[in-house]
């Protein structure tokens, strides 16, 4: 039976970054943690990076995508729905090893062919494109929701006084589209950070790759895995407040049904 | 693309010479996590909603803990990381079930599943009619029949669009395999572009096979909604109501 | 949601990427090789090819950047031209040579089967039946095991990386690994998870297959790229700069003559 330099007497309890252990290597679990504690702090870093950045370019691809799909007009239409059906019917990390590699090769003939001198896209912005381009389809569907979900008598009433489409959709749809979409765009953020974690198999350096070296050359891999997921776990719990709060500032004045 | 995939059909579509693999090992993943995580939601649902605030709250526990961490952390820990653990080599029964690249991926991947679909059935058992509940207890139905017959039956209705979601994003899921050494579709693919570094046409492929069971995924979702949740759909009027015509027909109650 | 923070974000996200630095070379590495290419715990990558590659970079008066990449990521990171060159112990081969071009050799590391000490498991078709074989995916020692071991009654198996073959050696997933004989010394057999472990046969010898030593992986068309890196690399082989550098990991020849 194969035995690995195994962990006699090692307690997990799953509670946050602490590590219970009832024996003698308890120091030296704490000896190797505090080692390793910047790389994975570095990690985290750039994991909240990534999911920060690509989220602003997915609500961007999302809004834009949404307006296309309502808007009427069949050449807008079509492509949106192609976007959002593709996208979604493609799992992630398929779709970002078909793009992460593409886009660069894209960039190159399109550079190629116009003359231009090369164009590099460096590893963070295209894992950020990527992440941007899947999530905007997701978001498009909230987005679509929540303006469908707008009473229809605010924009009859809008257009009654007279005001533009444009100014129509700014100060009357736009706002009170964000308090029907808040769930919507809460659900999605979850599930963007939990997809950085994916963006370590595609070579970038995240939270996972950071946990993954850390515990390779300590050969400790479960304690440095869970931290990872600890961590993650914090991350949710951060964001779930972040989004209270934004909630409130944002629909506060909403009487929610009495269950 | 036709010449790549007239080369590797074989290992993309159900077996690589040696094992299954492929589309094959995509599809079992699936099913297995699906039904296997639908079963065990359904007990943990109940306990969820019970009186009781301490079952309550450690099921809440299990569920946020697997939704809250990424696919990939999990089934890392299970794979990798739980198997270093001396307890675990050392017992017979355990030690084989984690040396299983299968067994521990679909560990993972049923525990990940349970805890979306306990969630999913929460919210829907919580949107239940409360007349219902109620009208259910005053008939002196005891918890079980009431579970039973009563909530579970319209709970399971309602979460059926939220379901056929949950079964796509298992889809997406299954692609993490690769970690635990199980070849399924994406894991083919990864091969095949180390042996042709043919990088789009591969992953292009790939997701080609995707994109045909994930349609499969809705259009049978669609069927199980038409025929469950038909009573929900907006019903045309067949012809147009005689008001005139007296509601009760005379002499029919008698 | 502000939309002027989101367009400036935009804008921002365009405006990081540059075009690229004439004095830097950028070097795609999969760090998950000691003592070849690894990292250490501040972060930074290191090994003999590091060493090696900061000594020609000096040579050619540019700047060395290394990017990493996973393994098998490498040659298609280089034919998108995520970087310019591959230094991560790549092996120059026949199916490479479709692809992609080389510099003149760097190293020549041979290959060979680690297993449990007493096993008797060899690297033959006979000596392996009815075992599992695992190896890094997209390595030659890859192309060797489905060559000439993919028969009915051994087992193939396809890691991301080093380590995870060297884990599942240990938890008995796999019965034996197939990599470069110093990686496995250094990294494996000389540590204490190592010990039980031993080299299982002799050095395997196949020049089809397994190539004739390492190199720098270089795209087609940087002939230039590549006049350069050779010349540098033969005055290093010249002035003993190589053999220095050498003898800091190896007791003994790498280079292979």
């Amino acid at each position: 039976m194969a035995r690995s330099a195994g962990h006699d007497g090692y307690l997990f309890v799953m509670v946050g970054p602490r590590c219970l252990v009832l024996s003698t290597y308890c120091e030296y679990c704490v000896m190797q943690w505090l080692d390793y504690l910047p790389l994975i702090a570095k990690g985290a870093l750039s994991t909240v990076e990534l999911a920060l950045v690509a989220l602003a370019l997915a609500l961007s691809l999302g809004l834009i995508t949404a307006l296309a799909k309502l808007s009427g007009k069949p050449w807008l239409t079509f492509p949106a729905q192609c976007y959002t059906t593709l996208i979604r019917g493609i799992p992630d990390l398929a779709l970002m090893l078909l793009i992460f590699y593409t886009i660069q090769i894209g960039i190159n003939q399109l550079t190629d062919k116009l003359g231009l001198g090369h164009f590099e896209i460096d590893p963070f912005v295209a894992g950020v494109m990527t992440l941007g381009f899947i999530y905007g389809a997701y978001f498009a569907e909230t987005f679509r929701g929540a303006f469908l979900a707008i009473d229809r008598g605010q924009a009859e009433a809008a257009c009654a006084y007279g005001l533009t489409a444009r100014q129509t959709f700014q100060k009357v749809l736009l706002p009170q589209m964000v308090r029907f979409a808040l769930p919507g765009i809460s659900n999605n953020w979850q599930v963007l950070v939990k997809a950085t974690a994916l963006v370590s198999i595609i070579g970038l350096s995240d939270l996972v790759m950071a946990a993954q070296e850390a515990g390779r050359s300590t050969h400790d891999t479960l304690m440095f895995m869970v931290l990872a997921g600890a961590v993650y776990f914090a991350l949710s719990g951060f964001s779930s407040l972040l989004l209270y709060w934004i909630k409130h500032r944002s629909a506060g004045w909403v009487r929610e049904a009495q269950l | 693309m036709i010449d790549l995939f007239q080369t590797y059909w074989q290992s993309f579509l159900w077996t690589d010479g040696q094992q299954w693999s492929g589309v094959i090992v995509t599809l079992l993943l699936l099913i297995v996590s699906v039904l296997g995580g639908f079963a065990l939601s359904i007990p943990l649902a109940l306990g969820r909603v019970s009186s009781s605030r301490s079952l309550s709250a450690v099921i809440w526990l299990y569920t946020y803990t697997f939704r809250t961490t990424p696919l990939y952390v999990q089934l890392l820990i299970i794979y990798s990381g739980l198997y270093s653990l001396t307890f675990i080599q050392n017992t017979a029964v355990l030690n084989s079930f984690f040396r299983d690249a299968y067994c521990c991926t679909l560990l993972a991947f049923v525990l990940n599943e349970c805890a979306y679909m306990t969630e999913i059935l929460v919210g829907s058992i919580r949107a239940s009619s409360r007349g219902e509940v109620e009208a259910g207890r005053a008939f002196g139905l005891s918890a079980t029949v009431l579970n039973l017959k009563v909530i579970l039956p319209s709970a399971l209705r309602r979460a059926l669009p939220a379901y056929s979601n949950e079964v796509i994003f298992m889809l997406h899921g299954t692609t993490l395999a690769f970690t635990a050494t199980v070849p399924d579709i994406l894991k083919v693919a990864r091969d095949v572009n180390a042996e042709t570094y043919a990088t789009f046409t591969t992953y292009g492929l790939a997701s080609l096979l995707y994109l045909m069971i994930s349609f499969c995924v809705i259009v049978s979702f669609n069927r199980a909604e038409n025929r469950w949740l038909r009573h929900l759909k907006p019903r045309k009027a067949k012809q147009a109501v005689d008001h005139s015509a007296p509601l009760i027909k005379e002499g029919s109650l008698v | 949601m502000n939309k002027n923070l989101v367009v400036a974000c935009v804008v921002l996200l365009l405006c990081s990427t540059g075009a690229k630095a004439e004095d830097v070379l950028r070097l795609g590495v999969d760090p998950t090789y000691p003592p070849l290419e690894s990292r250490d715990s501040q972060g930074k990558i290191i090994g003999f090819d590091i060493d090696l590659g900061d000594e020609i970079c000096k040579r050619l008066a540019v700047k060395c950047e290394y990017v990493q990449s996973s393994f098998d990521g490498l040659i298609p990171g280089l034919l998108a031209r995520k970087f310019d060159g591959v230094l991560s112990s790549l092996s120059v081969t026949e199916q490479r040579l479709k692809q992609i071009d080389f510099s003149d050799k760097l190293s020549n590391p041979s290959t060979r089967l680690v297993a449990r000490a007493g096993s008797g498991i060899l690297p033959t078709p006979a000596g392996l039946k009815g075992k599992t074989v695992g190896f890094e995916q997209g390595t030659i020692q890859e192309a060797y095991a489905r060559t000439y071991w993919k028969v009915p009654g051994i087992k193939l198996q396809a890691y991301a990386s080093q380590d995870q073959v060297y884990a599942d050696l240990l938890n008995g997933r796999v019965d034996a690994s197939l990599q470069d004989e110093v990686q496995a010394n250094y990294a494996f057999l000389k540590t204490d998870q190592g010990k039980g472990y031993e080299f299982a046969g002799p050095i395997i010898v196949d020049a089809k297959v397994l190539g004739n030593g390492t190199a720098i992986g270089l795209r087609k068309e940087d002939q230039d790229l590549k006049r350069g890196i050779d010349k540098a690399i033969a005055q290093m082989l010249a002035d003993g700069t190589y053999q220095k550098i050498a003898s800091k990991y190896f007791d003994f020849d790498i280079y292979g003559g």
